[in-house]
């Protein structure tokens, strides 16, 4: 039982979203229910898996669909591959999917109306997508899974309203651009290389010795650019604010954590087990320090832009937009704590991202009130949201024991270490711009007046504003915002040892 | 803007055109593609092993199986994602049935279509059971029968083939239709195998091992079948009608 | 430079005209997706795209003078019964080693073309029709809430609302 547990905990949100869908409309809770049990189980599963990579010490989880096994040396079917790196992050998305579950519980209803199976069944399938993406070991594969998640996302957030639609269709577009990139490089590479599993891929490349090939080069750069586009790099970004601003707001708090962060993950594959950390870093060194460059322009342009928002949400996004420029140049550092610390950050800023973004989605609706000063007097209105509130915006300005001062901790000594001064103040930089946005905010909320003056609302803004605000904050949607706050703490309290797996598995790779 | 889009399509061309120089000519047979060691596998062992002739099913359904049930993952959110996008419930449920909808065509395409019809579905049904022997398969029947019933609602009008095929049974038919792939796995998974492992029913299926492949590949392809038909329909009805399966085109 | 220009054709474009016609048809569609206006426009100029990098890979598994990867038994009825017989004599001496060898004949991999590119590109076909399906039914949701398909009346609607 234990030796396919990477497909089961596949399968749970894979038959709950069959189930889902058969209820029909305007049955919402009993689609609800079944979302929680397929999740709470797949969750279950995703801790056994992890404890059971940890159990063989540094080594990986091969699993082969249909049982064609590779004798010759070469793979011919379609190999799923489970390390520490993909248990803790599978780990994670089940865990954010689940909370989440809990938080849409009264969400659904006010939201979508009667299409509350739909949504769930959708959100089911974009977990399965999620997690087939982390786990598998067949670039092809890895093409139709990102699919299986981008058709998921421009249908969840299609649901909302009226500018919600507009800005799915950009992503659209933005979307697939990025995915037939990618579809591009693995077909040059395909074509060069005669195989579509990663390993095979790998060992090929390093027996013709094909590095310095054009066709090689063009394909890297070609999925980077795929890549890039779908995690938001800057100047990659603009399908993100928009998307996850007017998306309805049980779908925000489920991609804004996630979705980006994964593409993170997927980049690193990619770097370092499908080309190898020679190509990588050593090969034309003017790329490294061109991208580390990129991500030092991204960090400095999130932070900038987020400090100009009015309104929560896409400040919140803006600064997603910098968190992706730490990760990606945390990764292209080329010292092993850097890697160690953009992977960190992927888990931390999850958490801090998911306890944000379920504060903020809690303050517009019970207040009514979509821009900065939906928070006057907040702490003496809402004290439990507000708490939570700053935990995350702790983290996200970098003091301890949240998470968030170790992920750029580990990433500050890997910049030093590589000597990438730029990337150090860089990062610090943002901090300081992190702090003085949240100051402003905290200062609102704990000092400020309860607010009591009316500003004009615009055109544009009306579509951020809830239809109907609640009258109190029902604890299906505090429940999670204590969850992800306390596993802000917790990740932070952990960080010696996931830094330690993290980097033992990154080291055997790095060679 | 433009001038923008022209620069950087230029330049995404010359990208990818400067790989050409290093990639193996028109119809070469000793490309690392064609004569690599995978799709040698594929071309000279599949036979023995799973005794179906069309390689093409083989590798779809069988060697790269698990790709192919995401591939009808696909297309389920496809039709779940157009209808949770677009559909609006109005009070469309209290027109009485002879009032809703159209007539559809003229006379000379509603008695075309009552004679062509059925044969539509005939070969759609031989094109999904024949996979195995000549170009086929579950998407390619799955789409022409799914064709068959639109075909049905433009000549005879959408009422008409709703009350063939409904929201409720096109959903039943498309989870159905995954349910049967994924419960396949399943079912290898139960008998002790991998999941998609389709030798470990061999004691289940008749015939050897390599008919226990073929069966299951052509259960499997049934599955896909169900699937396609059912959100074929679905997305043509969702979409002519903008979500309120009224009147149709 | 006639000469120049004639052996730069012949080595680099003729061998491998497939892969500069659809990079160029790519560019196309991706010139369309980038700088149209009008929604639907976008949509076709995905659709050009998406379908040539399908073109792209098939026309990547052609072998000269093969077949359809299909094999078939019309008119090999002889050579099938000759070699049945013939391992049928070398088994009963005892070597049920070559069970692989017993009914089949030996497949030439260059009579048939590389089945593998067509098995992805039938993924890829499937994806591509889902995202256009998508794709129109939320422009059909736009065109509801707005009434225009056209991208720059869109955005006059929503700017005198401010900034966004």
């Amino acid at each position: 039982m234990t030796d396919h547990l990477p497909i089961l905990l596949l399968l749970s949100p894979l038959f709950g979203a069959l189930v889902c869908v058969l209820f029909g409309k305007g049955n919402s809770k009993n689609a609800w229910i079944v979302s929680m049990i397929s999740l709470g189980i797949s969750s279950i599963l995703s801790v056994f898996l992890l404890l059971k990579v940890l159990s063989i010490k540094g080594g990986d989880i091969r699993y082969r669909m249909g049982g064609w096994d590779p004798s010759s040396g070469y793979e011919v079917g379609i190999e799923l591959r489970v390390d520490i790196l993909a248990a803790l992050i599978v780990l994670a998305v089940t865990l954010v999917g689940f909370i989440n579950t809990i938080y849409s519980k009264t969400r659904v209803p006010a939201e979508v109306g009667e299409k509350g199976p739909f949504f769930y069944a959708l959100i089911q399938l974009l977990i399965v997508g999620l997690c087939g993406i982390i786990m598998t070991n067949d670039a092809f594969n890895l093409y139709v899974l990102i699919e299986i998640t981008s058709l998921t996302s421009y249908a969840l957030i299609a649901m909302g309203n009226r500018r919600a639609a507009l800005s799915s269709f950009n992503y659209v577009i933005m979307g697939t651009i990025g995915a037939s990139f990618y579809l591009l490089g693995v077909g040059y590479l395909y074509i060069k290389t005669g195989t579509l599993n990663i390993d095979d891929i790998h060992t090929y490349l390093e027996n013709e010795n094909l590095w310095t090939s054009q066709s090689i080069i063009v394909a890297f750069i070609l999925i980077m650019l795929g890549v890039w586009t779908k995690m938001a790099l800057f100047p990659l970004h603009g399908w993100l604010p928009n998307a996850y601003s007017y998306a309805p707001s049980m779908t925000g708090t489920f991609m804004a954590p996630l979705m980006t962060k994964v593409m993170v993950y997927v980049m690193i594959r990619v770097m370092l087990w499908l080309f190898g950390a020679d190509f990588v870093y050593s090969e034309d060194s003017v790329w490294g320090e061109l991208i580390v460059w990129m991500s030092v322009v991204a960090i400095v342009a999130g932070s900038f832009l987020a400090l100009a928002r009015n309104d929560i949400k896409k400040m919140l996004t803006y600064l997603i937009i910098a968190e992706v420029g730490y990760m990606v140049g945390g990764a292209w550092l080329n010292s092993l704590t850097g890697q160690a610390g953009a992977f960190y950050h992927i888990l931390s800023d999850a958490a801090m991202t998911f306890c944000l973004f379920i504060a903020a989605s809690i303050v517009i609706i019970r207040t009514g009130e979509s821009r900065l000063n939906a928070f006057d007097g907040l702490f003496r209105k809402m004290p439990l949201t507000m708490i939570g509130f700053t935990i995350g915006g702790l983290s996200m300005i970098g003091l301890p024991p949240t998470c968030g001062f170790f992920s750029k901790w580990y990433l500050i000594s890997g910049g030093i270490e590589s000597g990438h001064w730029e990337f150090v103040v860089a990062l610090l930089f943002s901090s300081l711009i992190n702090a003085v946005i949240f100051f402003k905010i905290f200062e609102r909320a704990y000092f400020g007046k309860i607010k009591g003056i009316k500003e004009e609302v615009s055109v544009a803004d009306i579509d951020m504003i809830p239809a109907e605000g609640i009258k109190s904050v029902p604890a299906s949607m505090l429940i999670p915002l204590f969850i992800s706050a306390l596993s802000v703490l917790i990740l932070g309290i952990m960080n010696k040892n996931l830094f330690s797996w993290i980097s033992n598995a990154l080291k055997m790779i790095n060679g | 803007m433009k001038f923008f889009g022209l620069l950087s399509v230029i330049i995404v061309g010359f990208l990818l055109l400067s790989a050409t120089k290093d990639f193996p000519n028109w119809g070469d047979e000793d490309s690392p593609a064609n004569s690599g060691p995978v799709s040698s596998f594929y071309i000279e062992k599949t036979e023995e092993k799973t005794k179906v002739p069309n390689m093409v099913t083989a590798v779809l359904a069988d060697y790269r199986g698990y790709d192919t049930m995401f591939e009808t993952v696909v297309i389920f959110i496809a039709g779940i994602g157009i209808i949770a996008v677009l559909r609006t419930y109005g009070n469309n449920e209290s027109i009485p049935k002879n009032q809703v909808g159209d007539e559809g065509a003229g006379l000379l395409a509603r008695m075309t279509c009552s004679l062509i019809l059925p044969f539509i579905q005939l070969f759609a049904l031989y094109v999904v059971a024949h996979g195995h022997h000549s170009p086929g398969g579950g998407f390619q029947g799955g789409v022409m029968l799914g064709a068959s019933y639109i075909l049905l609602a433009l000549a005879y009008g959408l009422a008409r083939a709703k009350s063939c095929f409904s929201e409720k049974r096109t959903l039943v038919f498309a989870a159905l239709g995954i349910f049967i792939y994924v419960g396949w796995g399943v079912l290898c998974l139960v008998m002790g195998s991998e999941f998609l492992n389709y030798s470990a029913l061999d004691s289940i299926l008749p015939g050897g091992v390599e008919m226990a492949r073929s069966h299951s590949m052509l259960a499997v392809e049934i599955g896909v079948a169900l699937t396609v038909t059912a959100i074929m329909f679905s997305m043509f009805s969702n979409l002519s009608t903008k979500g309120r399966l009224d009147k149709g085109l | 430079m006639d000469i120049i220009i004639a052996s730069f054709l012949e080595d680099s474009i003729v061998p491998k005209f497939n892969y500069w016609i659809y990079v160029i048809l790519m560019m196309i569609g991706l010139y369309a997706m980038i700088t149209k206006n009008n929604l639907i426009k976008k949509l076709i100029g995905m659709a050009i795209f998406q379908t040539a990098i399908i073109l792209l890979y098939v026309s990547v598994g052609v072998k000269a003078d093969a077949n359809i990867p299909i094999i078939s038994h019309h008119g090999e009825k002889d050579h099938v019964e000759h070699a049945q017989n013939e391992n049928l004599d070398s088994a009963s001496e005892g070597s049920s080693h070559h069970g692989s060898k017993k009914e089949y004949h030996v497949i030439d991999k260059n009579k048939f073309a590389n089945p593998l590119p067509h098995v992805l590109m039938l993924t890829a076909i499937v994806v591509g029709v889902s995202t256009l399906g998508l794709a129109l039914a939320i422009s059909q949701k736009v065109h509801g809430s707005f009434g225009t398909l056209e991208e720059d009346e869109i955005l006059d609607q929503l700017r005198p609302g401010g900034h966004d």
